[in-house]
This record gives C-alpha cells, structure tokens and sequence, in this order.
C-alpha cells in the first residue's frame, strides 16, 4: 500500500495522458474511440477513489507525496501532494470526466479522435494543477490547460467560437504572464521552486526586499487567479467561452477550470503572502460582492440559457472569493465546499442546456416553453439540479453558500447582508428560467415531437443528482477532509490576530 | 609569436577544427562532382554527399570532445562550449538539407553549389564558436556571410530573391566592417587580438575609452548578423525573398554563431558597458521584433519579425550574471534553432512551387489539409509563444529567471510583457489553419521522407528541450567555468 500512495498521485495524473497518446494510434472507428475515451476516464476515476479513502484526516501538511527532482539546475521538483482541499478538487475533476465523454457522445461529429484526445490532455494539465506543490511545475499545467481548452472550443464550438477561443486564450495567457514574473522573483531570492520551502522562508522572514516586493507579489498572483475565476470586473471572457464551447468544454470550464482561480488564491494568495492577503482583503471582498449581485442581475435578464448559467457562474464564483478572504474557518471551509458544489451542479446544468441543444439547435429561452410535457423526465432532472444550485437546503448548494455568509458576516456583517442577496437573487434567475422553459402551453409545434431523455444520457446526468444529493445530506463526509486543511491555512491569519490583541 | 612555438601544425591542432575540415572535404566533394552529374540525378545525389558531409561534422565533433584545449597557436580553443555550438552548426545544416532535398526539386533549382555553399557557410559557423582570437572570428565570420548571402539569392528566376541577396550583401559587409573596425580599436586599447589576453588586461588595468567603443562597433557588427534592433531593418525583406529552407537556416545556424561570439566577447572578455549596452538593444528588439509582426500578413515576415523579438529574448540572458545568463542564452539558441527550423520546413514545403503560399489566408484550414503538417506547425508556434513542454517554454524560463538573478527587473517585465503580446500573432495562424475553412480544396501534396526527417528530429528535440531540459543545461553550464571566471 505505500508504494502506491507514492506513485497514486502520478497515476491520477498521467492516466489521461497515457490514454490520449494511445488514442493517437488508434483507427478512425469513432464508437471504438469514445468506449476507449470512456474506460480511461472511469479508470481514472476509480483510481483516484483511492485519495478519500485514504487520506489520513486531521493531519497538517501534504499527502501522498511525490518529489523527486526533474530538471537539477535551475531547481526544479516534480514535488506532488495534495490536501484535503485539492483533494477534492482532483476528484471533481475525475468525476466529471467521464460524464463529459458520455454527454459528447454524439454532440461530436467531425474529428472525433482530436476531440478525445484534447479532451483527456485536458484532465491530466487539470489534475496536474491541483496537485502541484512546485511552483514552476504548477505554473507549467497551468499554462497546459490553455491549448487543449481554447483548441475545444475554437474547433467544436458554435458559430463565433474562433473569437471566443482566442480570447479567452489571450486573457487568461497575459494575465499569467504575471503570475510566471512573480515565480521567477520568489525563485531569484530563494533558490527553489519548492512550494512547503519558499512558504517556509517567507514566514521566517528570510527573504531580503521581501516586505518591498510583496505587494506586487501579491498582485502578480492574484491577477492571474482573478482572471481565471473570473472575479469582476476580470470577467467578460467567461459569457462568450461558454456560449460558443462544445457541452463538454463548458462542463469542464465552469466545473473545474474556474476552480483553478479560487484554488490559487486559497493556496498560494493566503498561503505565500498572509500580510498582503489581509491589507488588500477588503477590496477583493467588495470585487466578490460586486461579482454575486452583478452576475446573478446580468443572469436575470439574459436570453440564451447558456449565458445566463455562465453569468450563474459568475456570481457563485463570487461567494467562493468572498468565503477566501473573511479568513474564517467557516469562510473558507465553505468556500471550498462551493467549488465542489458548483462543480456538480454547473456542469449538470450545463450538460441539460447541451441535451437540449442537440435537440433544437439553440440555447434561446423564448424558442421552448412548456417542455415539461413532452420531456417530463428531463424536466426533472432540470429541476432538481435548479434547485440545488440555487442553494436548497438539503442539496449541494446550500451547505456551502451558508458556512460562506455565516465567514463573511463574522468578517463583517454587511458583508454577508449583502452576500445573502446573491442566494435570494439566484433563486429568482433559475426558477424564472424554468418557468419559461417548462411551464405553461407547448408553443412551438416543434418543441412538441422533443424526445425525452435517452439511456446515455441519463447515465450521464444520474451521476451529478446522486452527488448532489448526498453532498446536502451528508456535508460532513467532504468537510472532515477539508476542515483540517483549512485550519492549516488559516494558522498565519490566527497569530495576526493574536498578536494585535497582545500588542494592545 | 613565441620563439618556443612550433612553426608548423602538429597533429593535436587538426583534431581542433577537424569538424570544420570534415565539411570544407564534403564541401569540396560536391562542387567537384557538380558538373559531372547529370541535373536530374545531381539532386538528390548531391543532398545526401551534403548530409553524410554534416553528419561525418556532428561525429568529428562528438571525438573532437574529447580533446579539449587550444589549438593553432592558441587561436583555436576547443571547450565544452565550442562542441555545444559545432553540434548544434552540424544538426541544423544536416535538417536543412533534409528540408533542401524536395525543396530544390519542386523549385526546379540546380542543386550543385547550394548544398556545398551551405556546408562551408557552417565551417564559418562553426569556426566563430571555436576562435579565441579576433581575427580568425573576423575570418570566420566572412565565411559564413559570404555563403549566406549567395544562399539568400537562390530562387534565380525570382527578383525578390535577387532583392534580397543584394540587400543581405551590402547592408551585411557595412556591418562586418563595423566589427573589424571594432577589432582594431580592441587592438589599439588593449595591444592585442587574443580575447584572453584581452579579457586580463582590461581587468588589470583602467579602462580606455577606447576599449568601450571597441565593444560598442564589435558589437553592432554581432547585432546585425543576429538581427538585434535597431540593426534589424533588413530581417523581413531578405527572409520574405530567400529560399525557405534557407531562411530556416540563416535564422538559427548563423546567429548562433553570432551569439557564440558575443558571449565569448561579452563573458570571456569581461567587455566593459556589457549591461546597459544589451539592456537597450533587448528592449529594442523584443518590444519592435513583436510590434512588426502582430500586422504581418506573409508567413515568413512574420516569422522573420518574431526572429527579431526571440533576438532580443536571448539578449536578455547577455545582461544577466554570467553563471546563468551563459546557459540560459546556449539553452534558448538550441531550442529557438529546433523550433524555427522546423517552422520554416513546414513553411517550405506548404510553399509550393514557386513559393506561391505563403500569406496567412492561404493557411486557412491546414488543420484539415494537412493534419501532420499542421500539428507539426503547431507545436513549433507554441514553442515560439512559450508554452510549456515545448523547449521555447523553457528557454524563455531561464532567460527570464536568469535576468532576475541578476536584479533586471524592469528589463524582465518589458520581456513578459512582450511574450504576452507575441502569443497574439502566434495564435493568429494556429487560429487559421484549424478554424477557418480552406479556400482551395487542393490536398497538400504528401510529406516526402526528407523533410519527415526533418521534421521529427525539429520536433523530437522541441519536445526533448521541453520536458527533459536538465542534460543540456548541465552541460552548457559547464562552459561557465571556461568562459568567466
């Protein structure tokens, strides 16, 4: 068993990867290849089964570590290890894969092989990030999301796909662009990429010029993270990427790629730079407020379905940044009690706005109505999945959003006044799109003959309900791994405080 | 000399420039042969004298390892530094002639002295790496210019290729003259050639004016051959008007020769006003390299303006301190050398004959003509924009992180920057060539064996550079202890 919680995490990274080269050398018989593309994912899956089970709870530090050195000189480590928050977050990212090859079954016509192969690069660069603990690795899956991504969705997207790819490309490319300038700093003064080492330097205060640099450490960073979240008013990319990607792309965008951004700022904002986190606190803190109340109001009024769930996204992203930055245990744990939540139910929104563009060729709310007539089990699933997003007790969404209002209001309580508007607006946006999607008379002729849902594409959707379910049931199943991890970040955030009462 | 110096050669000497007599032996082989051949048959023959002549290079270079020293009079020095770029001449003249092979054929160009004119044009390259002394780099410079230029004119029935044949020629005798005349100052201010004797005598004692603009015209003669702003000006007519695989080679052999040179010059020599020197001429060549070419419209110009920016990249590593600045700027010449020759292999065979394609619309839906070439294509612009496992990733990696050891930090930012703005154009013909449909159906014609050579081994050692750098920087940090001490 310790052989292989050394190399687990290697396994569940490179698996993918492996699969996708072998797709490279198999025949254009596209059944074989999405089976093929399938048995990889739930292998992965299966495999990564292994980090819950086997994470010891309630230790500090990393896990099922890796390090070894890859490159000798500059210093660079392929130093893995997870938490309990990238845990999860590696398990999100497994768990949807295979959803995303079974709900593109047939969505995917043209170059099917290419679009496997993109799609499995793309879950190895992903996991990659999340259980990086080197920075120039990290940086370097980073930066490895980005091709497979944009080629999703310049080639499988919808009609203005080229612009949405390349910009979402140049975005998120410049303003990581940042983020490698403040690595090579930190490598500069401290000769190493080690995640664990540099945290370490920084604390003892090693480091010469550091309290100069720091702030614009800080930002480097953080605007890289911000982007990617995408935090207000860093977000315009985001509307017209989902819009114009292929169901899986979104899926996997708004699932985990966006995590990619509030998982940075929980790991390396607050982890590297404690001081600067808490001085620049109260503006990220209003950028998020702004984020939620924006982005569920823009959702309000949007007309295609598609866009309203990626401005949803939006203003759920802004309860992860603001749950970050109260540095409550409560806060954060919830915060990334979000990111898993939105993860299940994004992407099952996302997948039921794509089975319903199979059908009709078109996201726009005001070509349906009525549809729960002729699709009643469709219409179910869409509402189960609808309330959970909009935070019910008892399912996913909830939890979360709770423990995140209850951090913020603790920071500062017109915080999370302002914060629990974003749930009540939620509810409105969602429950009015349902209504007008499902609700009253068939109007269109055509919407009459929709199929309901087929096997396939139950077995795709099952999956998220399940877990969304019992993520509102039983939080505590994922929170035991989680709250640990979070008071091992919170630690620094403590002696502040600490220390401020004693000095007075 | 020294009375105690033998007058004659001795043995130890040959094996120091005896990559430079394996391809000048080839060279001559096959300009002998030329007229005996008939054109049809000369082809290909021809090509493969050529391609033994660089690889017979690449083996004598790998036993001329094992004999380090100096050489000829201490004019030649054999060092791990010097075998790095004889073995990096070597591979691109052997991957371009791969690239030559179909290349003259669809061109209809008689082979003869093109092939030989490449093989001398690296004994000129490769000598620029190994000479220790001012002069002999004079000569082997000229060499290798003499060679490039007549290279550059090679499309004879083309008048833009006779442009820039001309063009190349006149500015490039300009600025080998401004190295000579950089030469002569050096001698005055220092009382000798040797750049070792050189280096101790401006250690010693006060630095003459003389001897900075001594550095400065040397290393306006180096700027231009390596197209460094703002003695770039030439860089897009003569790459636009040059034969492709030619243009491949111009833009990677020759520089790196040229930058071999200027590290010997800069490190070796310790020149005086190194950094804000290069830190101008950096800036200069990343911010109007990348400028030029975000409204390029034909391949080559584009790939030529982003020569000009990858010029100022590996500048950067010239400011820095010379135990990582040396590594880093041999790391990027490698990987630059096996991403733009591999680039501009897929740019010569997609041309055509008569280089009819080669604007940005006609690559439109390559992705589906093509899929081999355009992934191939694909992976070499990445590696120029700098994304990770591709070896530019790296390269640029090191430069960058080399240049913050050294406390450049505006000079990293002005860089960052620049690579983000690049990664625009770059994109722009990922963009074309898979979303976009085609406008001509016409299937490209398939990739002969010679440039799927030369194509993988392009690619093989992008992808190489990129995930297991650490062999090759290793090694090129050991010519730190050679070159600075």
């Amino acid at each position: 068993m310790t052989s292989l919680n050394n190399s687990i995490l290697s396994l569940v990274t490179f698996i993918p990867l492996a699969g996708a080269l072998l797709l490279l050398f198999f025949p254009r018989r596209d059944d074989d290849i999405r089976r093929f593309a399938l048995i990889v994912s739930i292998i992965d899956f299966v495999v990564s089964l292994h980090l819950p089970v086997h994470l010891r709870r309630g230790l500090p530090g990393f896990q099922f570590e890796i390090d070894r050195v890859w490159i000798s000189n500059p210093n660079i480590h392929f130093h893995m290890g997870i938490d309990g928050i990238s845990m999860w977050l590696v398990v999100l990212t497994t768990f949807l894969t295979p959803l995303c090859v079974l709900i593109s079954w047939k969505a995917i016509h043209g170059r099917v092989k290419e679009f496997f192969i993109l799609l499995l690069v793309l879950e190895t660069a992903l996991i990659g990030v999340f259980v990086s603990l080197d920075l120039f690795l990290f940086y370097f899956f980073w930066e490895a999301t980005l091709i497979p991504m944009a080629l999703l969705i310049g080639i499988y997207g919808h009609e203005r796909r080229v612009y949405a790819a390349v910009k979402f490309f140049l975005y998120t490319m410049i303003a990581s662009m940042f983020m490698l300038a403040g690595i090579l700093w930190l490598y500069a003064k401290t000769g190493t990429f080690d995640f664990v080492t540099i945290q370490a330097a920084i604390r003892s205060g090693q480091i010469e010029n550091f309290a100069g640099a720091a702030p614009w450490l800080f930002l480097g960073f953080f605007v890289a993270f911000a982007v990617k979240v995408p935090l207000f008013p860093f977000h315009t990319w985001l509307p017209d990427a989902h819009v114009e990607a292929p169901t899986a792309g979104s899926v996997l965008l708004a699932g985990v790629l966006l995590k990619m951004g509030t998982y940075g700022m929980l790991r390396f904002n607050l982890g590297l730079f404690p001081e600067q986190s808490r001085v620049n606190a109260s503006w990220i803190m209003v950028l998020a407020l702004i984020g939620i109340i924006y982005g569920a109001l823009v959702a309000m009024v949007q007309p295609n379905m598609k866009k309203l769930i990626a401005y949803s996204s939006i203003s759920h992203l802004g309860f992860v940044v603001l749950g970050i930055f109260s540095f409550t245990q409560a806060g954060l744990d919830g915060a990334t009690f979000v990111m898993l939540a939105h993860g299940v139910s994004t992407g099952a929104l996302f997948m039921l706005a794509g089975i319903l563009f199979e059908r009709r060729h078109t996201y726009e709310i005001a070509e349906f109505g009525g549809l729960a007539t002729p699709m009643p089990v469709y219409a179910t699933f869409f509402s189960f999945i609808v309330l959970a997003s909009a935070g019910l007790p008892l399912l996913n969404g909830f939890i979360g959003e709770f423990l995140v209002l209850s951090g913020a209001f603790r920071d500062r309580p017109i915080y999370g006044i302002l914060g629990a508007t974003g749930v009540i607006w939620s509810a409105c946006y969602l429950l009015w799109m349902y209504q007008r999607v499902f609700f009253g008379k068939v109007k269109q002729p055509i919407n009459q003959s929709l199929r309901d849902l087929s096997g396939r594409e139950r077995t795709a959707l099952w999956p998220t309900a399940v877990a969304a379910l019992i993520m509102g049931v039983a939080p505590l199943l994922w929170l035991n791994a989680i709250d640990p991890a979070v008071k091992t970040a919170l630690t620094p955030f403590q002696t502040v405080i600490v220390s401020k009462v004693v000095g007075r | 000399m020294n009375s105690g110096v033998p007058v004659l050669p001795q043995a130890a000497d040959y094996i120091r420039v005896l990559p430079e007599i394996v391809l000048s032996i080839f060279g001559m082989i096959v300009m002998v042969l030329d007229p005996m051949l008939d054109q049809k048959r000369s082809q290909r023959t021809l090509g493969t004298i050529a391609l033994i002549g660089s690889l017979a290079a690449l083996a004598a270079t790998l036993l001329q390892a094992q004999y380090p020293g100096l050489g000829f009079w201490n004019m030649v020095q054999v060092d791990s530094f010097s075998v790095f770029f004889h073995f990096l001449v070597a591979a691109v003249a052997a991957v371009v002639i791969l690239t030559s092979y179909e290349y003259m054929q669809v061109q209809e160009i008689r082979a003869g002295e093109y092939y030989a004119l490449i093989l001398f044009g690296a004994v000129g390259m490769s000598l620029m790496s190994s000479a220790v002394e001012l002069v002999l780099i004079f000569i082997a410079l000229e060499i290798s210019s003499i060679s490039t230029y007549i290279l550059a004119g090679f499309r004879v029935r083309v008048a833009i290729s006779a442009e820039s044949s001309v063009k190349y020629f006149l500015l490039g005798s300009f600025a080998t003259a401004f190295f000579l005349y950089g030469v002569a100052l050096m001698f005055g201010a220092t009382g000798s050639t040797s750049i070792k004797v050189i280096g101790e005598a401006l250690r010693s004692q006060h630095v003459p004016v003389l001897a900075y603009i001594g550095v400065a015209l040397m290393f306006v003669g180096l700027a231009f051959k390596v197209a460094a702003a703002p003695f770039h000006v030439w860089t897009p007519d003569v790459y636009e008007g040059a034969p492709s695989p030619v243009v491949g080679f111009m833009s990677t052999a020759p520089k790196a020769a040229a930058f071999a040179v200027l590290l010997r010059i800069m490190f070796e020599a310790d020149a005086p006003g190194r950094v804000w020197l290069i830190w101008v001429v950096a800036a200069l060549s990343m911010t109007l390299g990348n400028i030029g070419a975000l409204v390029q419209d034909n391949v080559k110009r584009l790939l030529a303006y982003s020569s000009i920016a990858h010029a100022g990249y590996l500048l950067v590593a010239f400011a820095a301190l010379p135990n990582n600045g040396i590594p880093a700027a041999m790391f990027y010449t490698a990987s630059y050398a096996a991403m733009n020759v591999g680039a501009f292999a897929v740019v010569s065979h997609f041309g055509s004959a008569g280089e009819r394609y080669v604007t940005l619309e006609d690559y439109a839906g390559l992705g589906q003509r093509s899929p081999l070439l355009a992934a191939a294509l694909t992976i070499f612009l990445l590696s120029l924009i700098g994304i990770p496992i591709t070896g530019g990733f790296v390269a640029k990696f090191y430069v960058f992180s080399a240049a913050l050891q050294a406390n450049l930090v505006g000079l990293v930012i002005i860089g960052v920057l620049n690579s983000a703005v690049a990664s625009y154009y770059y994109l722009r013909v990922i963009v074309v060539m898979y979303m976009r449909e085609p406008r001509e159906e016409t299937p490209v014609s398939p990739i002969p064996l010679g440039l799927g050579a030369a194509l993988a081994v392009s690619l093989v050692a992008t992808i190489y550079l990129g995930i297991l750098p650490g062999r090759v920087l290793d090694y090129a940090a050991r010519s730190v202890e050679q070159l600075a001490r």
